[in-house]
């Protein structure tokens, strides 16, 4: 069994299942392969089929498997996403993982044993949130929003209930998730609304007489110069005009990897300790999932763990501890 | 804060704690922007005395450390406002993450004004006070029938539509009935909130000494693309839309399928005669094209969308 916070990790695919619960992922977080998650890319995400064989290989592996329904349903749609939790409950996933107040309710009126943890994309970023959410809807878990420090966590941790998951490495948000609508702004789809944020299908490239302009949508949103690195072109990554200056007003081209922090975030109770990519492939997964328990190991012995460690896993930018530190506001 | 109040101001919060009474059609929407306290002042009595709105929401979305300047001012903001008969709500901040931001909460609930919720916590506090919101604002993710309806179980009257929300899911959560519907017809739309301060970034200081350099920019930040194309807008920790919105042209099919108010965000214009402009057009004075060009006479500096009610990028211009 484990000891200290659980390791829940990405699979946006069956094989990337497998290798996470071969390599040792206490939990497992998936989709279906629609709009219900936040991950709604093509090629990914798992059909009903799958997903039971999927949960069947976890369970026998010792593992647990969380379903996200973390967009929000859609108005005059409410079944495409009431479905995938009738469905999840139905094949027996050990938790869902909702956002949606509408959706929340459903759950918790049409499934009382389902387990329900909050999603990220709820944004409650405070005990009296999570307390709210835990009266109105009994929910047992929330993945925090990437808009707290370490200290924030440890001082509200005593006065809910409900376990706290924080993400410690992948992507890195510099918005409360949830509720951005930068993505829909530039290009009509958010995460919110299809599940998907800066669509690779509204991404242009044009060389232009500066280096290589990003557009998405209409707006130009980087101009990289020849040999510079340039990892996917999010939105807020990008570099805008700003009180004179040209500036990544957001955020630097930047991921998430909060193995420096780790021995705080252990030391604040959290319970879970989440890999964001279900967007990457099953070697990532695998490598992730054996790199990130030696951390947490390390963290329970009471070391602060090498950062350095997960830098090959990055898709690229410097690696920050996001706002986990006060000075990153 | 309540005992503050005079007595006439005192009575009226009483007769309508929690319950908003009639919010009406037209309304103005909190002030986003960090202005100068008595500017504040000034803005609130010339809507009282001059703009033709039914209901007014006063308080503080963004940054919590700005509330220490206007407060002096509200009693008189408020009981300005009640005197000329508008409705006034409270506005909460949008994110509360840190005991500032709850603090802020407490203090503003504690008015005994109805309340506009921007932040689940704020429902928590609410109910342990054994009180109800009266709106739930736009920054609440209300997408669907489903979270509408428990929001009506929770005693919201009226919820104020997220930014993005495409024009269909706008006609589908009219057609629920209740709580009744808001829409913002005017001004730049929220779009993000962190905890990261982008005007102290912007300016190269950190948030905890960021001496209000918000203050500066009383429309907002302009954040242009490397071509000097418009398109978002920095206030403080929030992230606004380049453009205003202005859905002059939708005003009539939105009333016709059963929304109930429409919003002006309050920008560096002259808001009374935006008031006056929407007033017109929702009392028949004005046609749309006319709305249209009273709008673009007053604002020739910002490029004006209804993208995201046309199901398009947010910042788009589509035709009626």
């Amino acid at each position: 069994m484990t000891t200290g916070p659980e390791l829940v990790c990405p699979a946006g695919t069956p094989a990337s299942l497998r290798a996470a619960v071969d390599a040792g992922a206490d939990a497992v977080y998936v989709g279906f392969r629609d709009e219900t998650n936040a991950r709604n890319f093509p090629g990914l995400n798992f059909s009903r089929d799958e997903l039971a064989e999927a949960v069947d290989y976890a369970h026998a592996g010792g593992s647990h498997v969380y379903l996200a329904v973390n967009s929000f349903a859609r108005a005059g749609d409410l079944k495409i996403w009431t479905d995938a939790i009738d469905d999840g409950a139905r094949i027996g996933v050990d938790a869902v993982i909702l956002s949606d107040i509408g959706m929340l309710a459903y759950a918790a009126e049409t499934h009382p044993d389902l387990r329900l943890h909050l999603s990220v994309q709820a944004s409650a970023a405070h005990p009296e949130a999570l307390e709210y959410y835990r009266r109105a809807f009994g929910i047992k878990r929330a993945v925090l929003p990437r808009v707290l420090t370490v200290d924030d966590i440890r001082r509200h941790g005593d006065r809910t209930s409900v376990e706290y998951e924080v993400f410690v490495f992948g992507g890195l948000c510099p918005m409360a998730e949830g509720r951005c609508h930068l993505s829909s702004y530039a290009t009509g789809k958010s995460p919110n609304t299809t599940g998907v944020c800066s669509p690779a299908a509204s991404v242009h490239y044009e060389d232009g007489p500066d280096g290589l302009v990003t557009r998405l949508g209409d707006f130009a949103i980087n101009r990289v110069a020849p040999g510079e690195a340039a990892g996917y072109p999010t939105l807020c990554k990008g570099r805008f005009q700003v009180a004179g200056q040209e500036l990544h007003i957001f955020e630097d081209p930047v991921s998430l990897n909060a193995a420096e922090v780790m021995k705080g975030l252990v030391d604040a109770g959290v319970s879970a300790l989440k890999i964001e990519g279900r967007q990457r492939g099953r070697s990532y997964v695998d490598r992730a999932v054996r790199t990130m328990r030696s951390l947490r190991d390390a963290a329970l012995r009471g070391e602060t763990p090498d950062a350095s460690v997960l830098d090959s896993l990055s898709e690229g930018g410097r690696r920050s501890t996001g706002a986990y530190k006060k000075e990153w506001r | 804060m309540t005992e503050d109040l005079s007595p006439a101001v005192r009575d009226l919060t009483e007769a309508t704690r929690d319950g908003a009474g009639d919010l009406g059609l037209l309304s103005l929407g909190p002030l986003l922007f960090h202005w100068p306290a008595e500017r504040w002042r000034d803005f609130y009595c010339q809507i009282a005395d001059e703009a033709p709105v039914d209901t007014v929401y006063v308080g503080e979305v963004v940054c919590p450390k700005r509330w220490r300047f206007n407060r002096p001012h509200l009693q008189t903001v408020v009981e300005r406002l009640h005197k000329a008969g508008k409705t006034v709500v409270i506005s909460t901040p949008g994110l509360v993450s840190e005991e500032e931001d709850l603090a802020l909460v407490e203090e503003l609930i504690d008015l005994g004004l109805p309340v506009e919720v921007n932040d689940i916590a704020t429902f928590g506090v609410l109910e342990r006070r054994g009180r109800r919101g009266a709106v739930a604002g736009s920054l609440l993710n209300v997408y669907n029938e489903a979270t509408l309806r428990y929001l009506a179980g929770a005693g919201v009257e009226r919820s104020v539509t997220p930014s993005e929300l495409p024009g269909p899911s706008i006609h589908a959560l009219a057609a629920v009935g209740e709580p009744a519907l808001e829409v913002q017809v005017f001004g730049r739309w929220p779009l993000a909130i962190s905890a990261r301060c982008y005007h102290a970034r912007a300016h190269g200081r950190a948030k905890a000494s960021c001496r209000f350099v918000c203050g500066e920019d009383l429309d907002g930040l302009p954040v242009d693309t490397l071509e000097g194309q418009p398109f978002l807008s920095v206030n403080g920790v929030q992230t606004l839309s380049g453009a205003y919105a202005c859905l002059t042209g939708e005003i009539a099919t939105l009333r016709g399928v059963g929304v109930a108010g429409f919003r002006l965000s309050p920008q560096d214009v002259d808001m009374v005669r935006m008031a006056r402009v929407y007033r017109d057009l929702l009392d028949g004075r004005l046609d749309a094209e006319e709305a249209l060009g009273e709008v673009e006479d007053e604002c020739p500096h910002v490029p004006l969308a209804n993208g995201f009610y046309r199901n398009n990028p947010g910042a788009a211009w589509v035709e009626a």
